[in-house]
């Protein structure tokens, strides 16, 4: 049976990730039919709301993720302010209300490394602007597990710590520019096993 | 397959094993909680105590009575404040009260209500609306220190700013500062406010239904309950309500989507405020 390489993306951003993402939302928009899971840093306040600012765009189905949600096909969740967003075996979303990690709720790394263990060498996962470390471990353990690891190029970043750190601690995939990645990532998606 | 997937696998017979060993030993049943979890704050014990491995901490889970009790602190997250979300209290001001007015008497259920700060806040809510004195509260968690430190009513002064706050943002007109005294590190919730309050342990897993409650306030509690188990909950809780009675959860919990669903009515999507249909 032909199945598609890559089941799920997931991606982490934080100062500067907005911009980032509508780009490469707007990019890749179409050819999404897996799920993609996004940890962006935000406070909580009253448009601290990522899923209501994204949804409309491109058509594509993006919601805040909930407790106990199954991950759908070709729709993006977006982790809210204060929880840590992570993936359980039965591939169903959890939200954690514990302690921030390197100062951050929700916090990459542990989306990253739960969704790593779950989809294992199906799993691409992509690091964008921040200023931040945030990020770099949950590569590690993508890369580890049999993943795809994308970095957005330093140079283009608008905040360029997180990318670098990531890129120091993992030797990745495919470094790019969001136009860059985002090809990249069409071709990816359109492999199959 | 790699090191590190060799190493998770392990990882993962070992979570299934501790989970099992407190079951079996203690009748402590986390098996119906999220694993991620549960597995994340058994690795965060094993690296700050220094474990070796998560076999060396079931080893403890049956002989040492003493790191049992560590571990189970680590397990359950205790965070609340007073009027924690104010939204919500400011709907129950607005919305609920008047609906409790009209019974004889009011029973409320805080179901894992943890340090307390739930209780008090709703407290002063019904002493302003002129209800409280008709009302008999149930506080209850599973956690006997978080439930001591309930009973005692005794908080930290340098969150009282935020407290302030979010009782004003709930739509509070008096002084909040009527409703504790205060010294040098802490403030004293007043007694009064505890008079219609029984602490008492319950276990939501484990243990039965309460009776013709009007108003169950659960927060914050579900989110770390699986489907399975979460459905479960919902189901006490509905048979523990009278018809007409409400439920609230906390803001990233829902109804929607578990085998309770069709049972109540929504009050407010966004405040997850539900009624039991009649
Ligand atoms: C995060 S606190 C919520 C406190 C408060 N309701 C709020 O929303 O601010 C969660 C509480 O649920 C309690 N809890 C967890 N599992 C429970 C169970 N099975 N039965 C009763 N209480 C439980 C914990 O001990 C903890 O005090």
């Amino acid at each position: 049976m032909v199945r598609l390489k890559y089941q799920a993306v997931v991606i982490g951003a934080s100062a500067g990730g907005i911009e980032s993402f509508k780009k490469l939302l707007e990019e890749i928009g179409d050819f999404l039919d897996i799920p993609v899971m996004i940890v962006q840093h935000i406070k909580k306040s009253k448009n601290s709301n990522l899923a209501e600012l994204f949804s409309g765009m491109s058509g594509l189905n993006v919601r805040e993720a909930a407790p106990n949600e199954p991950v759908l096909p070709a729709t993006i969740y977006f982790a809210p302010a204060d929880y840590h967003l992570a993936v359980e075996q039965g591939r169903t979303l959890t939200l954690l209300a514990t302690e921030p990690i390197n100062y951050s709720r929700p916090s990459i790394d542990v989306l990253f490394k739960t969704a790593a263990e779950v989809y294992r060498e199906s799993l691409i996962g992509i690091v964008l602007t921040g200023s931040s470390h945030d990020g770099a471990e949950g590569l590690a353990q993508i890369r580890d597990l049999g993943g795809c690891t994308i970095v957005q190029s330093p140079d283009e970043a608008e905040y360029s710590i997180m990318p670098l750190a990531a890129l120091k601690r993992v030797d990745t995939s495919f470094t790019g520019t969001i136009k860059e990645i985002a090809d990249y990532l069409k071709k990816q998606l359109a492999d199959t096993v | 397959m790699t090191d590190r997937e060799i190493e998770l696998e392990n990882e993962n017979i070992e979570v299934e094993l501790l989970i099992e060993a407190l079951v079996k030993k203690h009748g402590f049943d986390f098996r119906d909680y999220s694993r991620v979890h549960i597995k994340r704050r058994i690795l965060e014990v094993k690296q700050r105590l220094r474990y070796e491995s998560i076999s060396m901490m079931i080893k403890d889970i049956i002989y040492d009575r003493e790191f049992l009790n560590k571990l189970l602190l680590s397990f359950s997250i205790n965070y609340t404040e007073m009027f924690r979300d104010p939204d919500v209290y400011l709907f129950m001001r607005n919305e609920i009260i008047d609906l409790l007015r009209t019974f004889p008497f009011v029973k409320i259920w805080h179901a894992g209500c943890s340090t307390g700060e739930e209780v008090y806040s709703l407290a002063i809510m019904l002493k302003e609306a002129g209800i409280y004195n008709k009302t008999q509260i149930y506080a209850t968690d599973f956690n006997d220190k978080v439930l001591k430190m309930a009973e005692d009513g005794i908080y930290p002064i340098e969150y009282v700013k935020n407290y302030t706050s979010n009782y004003q943002q709930a739509g509070g007109k008096e002084s909040f500062s009527d409703y504790y005294i205060a010294d040098d590190n802490n403030v004293i919730m007043d007694s009064s406010l505890r008079k219609k309050v029984v602490f008492a342990n319950h276990n939501l897993v484990t243990d039965g239904v309460f009776g013709e409650i009007h108003l169950i306030m659960c927060r914050n509690v579900l989110i770390y309950f699986n489907k399975n188990l979460q459905d479960r909950v919902l189901h006490l809780f509905k048979d523990s309500l009278c018809n007409g009675g409400v439920l609230c959860l906390g803001t990233k919990e829902t109804i929607e989507n578990s085998t309770a669903e069709s049972d109540f009515e929504t009050l407010d999507k966004k405040l997850k405020i539900y009624r039991l249909k009649y």
